[in-house]
């Protein structure tokens, strides 16, 4: 990304902020987006979408006095910019004094020489053209066809790459830019079933870097391979066993208990992890850590969406949840301090947010693991919203495989497990190695006691 | 032109765009040699108001414009997009789109004239052009009546959001189009808290119109709904878990058809025959009793399109009718391959995306038995009043649906809240194991948005008290319950 670009939105966000402060506005924040991006999909041997553009956006956050608006414009025009600041300055003498609202004090804000080099861009990306973009798909869609005869049908292979730049101004010092690039690979193929059911199944690598980017054929056949396995699926009878999470379904249970420990939910009630500090919100082999400073990895920052330096947060240690993530408002709702986890929205908004959160893996294999369970569900698919975040009641549509004496079995659909989500990760009582760093929500395979499964 | 937001393409905008200058873009558009090509332009203001801690919190507006143009080569898209309506960068969008086609001859497109379109969300004053005083007020009386209804209330929030979005279509088969749609959206989410049971419920609707929706739905009713909801769920119960009848309430559960039988009806699944639907014209593929239908034209529904995405004037399209599919829901690439013409089901999320076949409002129709008659044929069963969400497996129609608000069915009559109710089932099985249909249709008001692949539109949905015999609940309570 060329530093004469960054400097440029640099220079656009400095002005947004001064002309805000000069109408009125006692506090103002720009955030300024560029951003470009090719998109290609391949389906059944043959192009379908070749989708390319840039993209530029500005969003303000203004404060007067304790009234806070924002607003965000695609028109980047000298009437787009000041129909910006107008709407934004008007919006704030609507909204009424929040005691809690301000900026986070300059002297917390950081600056260039405490920013870590998170190698989070890569030249390389942006320079697949789409004709490799397009034999890439279509070689990872033909290695799934390669892959078995009963893969007969596809929903399509698709190669992304993006890359974009972030800057943030504020009233209060601070700017700062943030670059990063981005690639990835979905292959999703279909096979024909008993009984004249269809089942789609998917597998997908994305990565900062191209050159760590999985190999399209190995992707094709890996989605093959799952989609396969599928064939044949019944349900189970309605009972109590144990559930292994491979680690895709163990990432969305982390995900919403994810979405439990940010400050927004807490000040709020809006989470059963209310009052919890300090308490045992899991089992003692589960470690849950908040790591916006890992190298090259998808949710990772230099400095926070208010400009706050990024840190490492132990959310869980041993099963005891240590913090919530806060940004500088629910922390001041909660009487705490942010813990650099604001995320600024391309809009304007201010939120607490997670970078990477990561659930720490553990020494054993997945096949060892697996090996130690008797009887019990393995889980690799998950479908539905089946959550309550206020209560933690979780019920969700589950896809998977009967272990039978510690060996995958026949393969399971069109069932449910249910256990609320406090009582979920109580129970874990085995954590696998197999962590990666595909996604900014990871977990490796992790197993849970009991749950209820309903079936037929 | 009166009201504040205007798009710089409209006739007395800063950027306006005439057949001329249209057929300008299309042409370079096709220049390579492409079957099709179309420009979408668009300008879209929306806002929000959030009421929180009893004040007003939040206020935003957002405003989004630019031009997508699409060029077709066979069944491959080129798409690229701008955000400003400079020649210069309206032709480079219109060149990188024309690249799918590279290696062809330059096509002519026809000239376009403009259509006339039909006006199902006339609105007086748009909620853009009101003082936000108004709006404000609006989620204040939301937040007393809550506030005041039940002191184990303990938190409220009230939003507002509300939007235009004006478009100018133009393809080159000399179709030009336009639209301005007005979208309006409230929401109210309370929580209730007894003896450390903490308990959520909510309220919201809305729709193409403007600010009359809070005549015939006030904020007090609002309340009320949230409130009853919040303080009934403090009482429920863990759910059975296991196969058992469900009777589904009128109006909301259409979102229910809407996953399971409407998106396998979206014939870009059927050209590709990844849909449990393919190939099935003419079959039996629900009970007898079942019609299903998607119409764009309700007047102020959250779902209905004067113009759909590209420039096709939708109607209603019949999809069952007494059990048997009659066919899908066509964009125009989908009416090419199936030989036939859009009936008007193609939309965008937005400029920055590509057209594809979508529902707009979709709706079982009524039966003939009354609602009371339905809960009193079941012996032991669940009550579905609330979604909260729910998702679909195109390729076979597997669902999931989770209730924000569920009973239990004993001996004919509604009895203990549920929580934590899931409904898992297959569509084509379930539309089969219809057995009841109430006289009580109705359509939900507007809540709902719809994803595909990323993309996300307004719809609509409508149905009657559905009884289906023996459907999975995923619930907690193993056995008895």
């Amino acid at each position: 990304m060329s530093e004469v670009e960054a400097k440029a939105l640099v220079d656009l966000g400095r002005s947004v902020v001064e002309r805000a402060i000069a109408g009125g506005a006692d506090v103002a924040e720009a955030g300024v987006h560029s951003g470009s991006h090719l998109s290609v999909k391949a389906r059944v041997g043959e192009p379908e979408l070749v989708e390319e553009a840039g993209s530029r956006a500005l969003g303000l956050r203004v404060m007067v006095g304790q009234r806070v608006a924002s607003t965000y414009t695609s028109d980047l025009s000298d009437a787009g910019r000041q129909t910006l600041i107008e709407d934004a300055l008007e919006l704030a003498r609507l909204s009424e004094p929040d005691e809690f609202a301000g900026p986070p004090d300059p002297s917390v804000l950081s600056s260039q020489s405490e920013w870590a080099d998170l190698d989070t861009f890569d030249e390389g990306v942006s320079r697949i053209s789409a004709e490799e973009a397009l034999a890439t798909a279509l070689r990872g869609e033909r290695a799934a066809f390669d892959f078995d005869p009963r893969i007969t049908n596809s929903e399509g292979a698709s190669f992304t790459r993006a890359r974009g730049v972030s800057v943030l101004v504020t009233s209060g010092g601070f700017a700062g830019s943030d670059h990063g690039t981005y690639a990835s690979v979905v292959i999703n193929p279909i096979a024909d079933d008993e009984g004249g059911k269809k089942r789609s199944g998917y597998h997908w690598s994305s990565s900062r870097h191209y050159a760590d980017l999985e190999d399209s054929q190995a992707v094709g056949a890996e989605a093959a391979r799952r989609t396969i396995a599928q064939l044949g699926a019944t349900k189970l009878p309605t009972q109590e066993l144990p559930v292994v999470f491979d680690k895709d379904a163990a990432r969305s249970i982390l995900g919403l208990f994810a979405g439990c420990i940010l400050g927004g939910g807490i000040w709020r009630k809006s989470s059963y992890l209310v009052d919890r500090v300090g308490t045992r919100v899991a089992s003692d082999l589960v470690d849950i850590v908040d790591d916006p400073l890992l190298p090259r990895a998808p949710g990772s920052r230099a400095f926070d969406g208010e400009g706050l330096i990024s840190r490492h947060n132990v959310v869980v240690e041993a099963g005891v949840l240590q913090t919530y993530l806060m940004d500088t408002y629910s922390a001041r709702k909660l009487g705490l301090s942010s813990t650099g986890s604001a995320a600024r929205s391309p809009a304007g908004g201010v939120s607490s947010s997670t970078s990477n959160l990561i659930l720490k893996a553990n020494t054993q294999s997945r096949d060892q693991l697996i090996a130690e369970t008797k009887h019990g569900l393995y889980v690799t698919g998950m479908m539905g919203f089946g959550f309550n975040a206020v209560t933690g009641d979780f019920s969700r549509g589950a896809s998977g495989f009967l272990i039978q004496d510690g060996e995958l079995s026949h393969p399971v659909s069109e069932v449910t497990i249910s256990l609320n989500l406090d009582q979920l990760l109580q129970r874990i009582d085995a954590v696998a190695d197999d962590l990666d760093q595909r996604t900014a929500i990871a977990s490796p395979t992790f197993r849970v006691s009991s749950m209820t499964l309903a079936g037929s | 032109m009166t009201g504040r937001y205007h798009a710089p393409f409209a006739e007395q905008g800063s950027h306006p765009v005439d057949a001329d200058l249209a057929n300008r873009l299309l042409r370079i558009a096709l220049e390579k040699g492409g079957d099709y090509a179309d420009l979408f332009f668009e300008y879209s203001v929306s806002g929000s108001y959030v009421y929180d801690e009893q004040i007003l919190k939040s206020a935003r507006r957002a405003v989004s414009m630019g031009l997508g143009v699409r060029v077709m080569k066979g069944d491959a898209t080129g798409y690229a997009y701008c955000e400003d309506f400079s020649f210069d960068a309206m032709k480079q969008a219109a060149d990188t789109a024309a690249q799918i086609a590279a290696g062809g001859q330059p096509v002519a497109p026809l000239g376009v004239s403009m259509r006339d379109a039909p006006s199902r969300y006339p609105v007086a004053v748009e909620s853009l052009d009101v003082d936000g005083e108004v709006k404000k007020a609006i989620l204040e009386r939301a937040d007393r009546a809550a506030r005041a209804s039940d002191p184990r209330i303990v938190r409220v929030d009230a939003s507002f959001g509300e939007s235009i979005r004006e478009n100018l279509i133009a393809n080159s088969l000399g179709h030009m189009a336009r639209d301005r749609q007005p979208l309006l959206r409230f929401g109210l989410h309370v929580i209730a808290e007894d003896a450390g049971n903490r308990q959520s419920g909510s309220s919201g609707g809305g729709g193409r119109m403007g600010l009359e929706y809070f005549e015939r739905q006030t904020p007090e009713w609002h309340a009320e709904q949230a409130v009853q909801q919040a303080l009934v769920m403090l009482d429920a119960r863990e759910a059975p878990a296991g196969e058992m009848d469900v009777v589904l309430a009128p109006g909301d559960s259409g979102i229910l058809l809407h996953e399971a039988v409407g998106h396998g009806l979206e014939a870009d699944f059927n050209r590709k025959k990844t849909s449990n639907y393919s190939g099935r014209v003419g079959e039996e593929v629900a009970s007898a009793l079942c019609t299903v239908v998607d119409d764009a034209s309700l007047e102020g529904s959250r779902g209905s399109i004067n113009i759909d995405d590209e420039g096709q004037l939708p109607a209603r399209s019949v999809l069952i009718e007494g059990g048997v599919l009659k066919g899908y829901m066509q964009d125009r690439h989908t009416a090419d391959f199936f030989e036939t013409t859009s009936d008007g089901h193609g939309r965008r999320q937005s400029f920055r995306s590509h057209p594809m076949p979508r529902m707009t409002n979709t709706m079982l129709l009524g039966g003939q038995d009354a609602p009371e008659d339905i809960i009193r044929s079941v012996g032991r069963g669940v009550y579905a009043k609330k979604f909260g969400g729910g998702q679909v497996d195109i390729s076979n129609g597997d669902f999931v649906f989770s209730l924000t608000e569920g009973y239990l069915i004993e001996d004919g009559k509604v009895t203990t809240p549920l929580k934590g109710v899931n409904l898992i089932g297959n569509g084509p099985d379930a539309m089969r194991n219809v057995v009841m249909l109430g006289h009580d249709f109705k359509v939900s008001d507007g809540i709902w948005t719809c994803g595909k692949e990323g993309q996300s539109v307004p719809v609509g949905v409508g149905c009657p008290t559905i009884k289906i015999a023996s459907m999975t609940v995923g619930g907690t309570q193993v056995g008895g319950g």
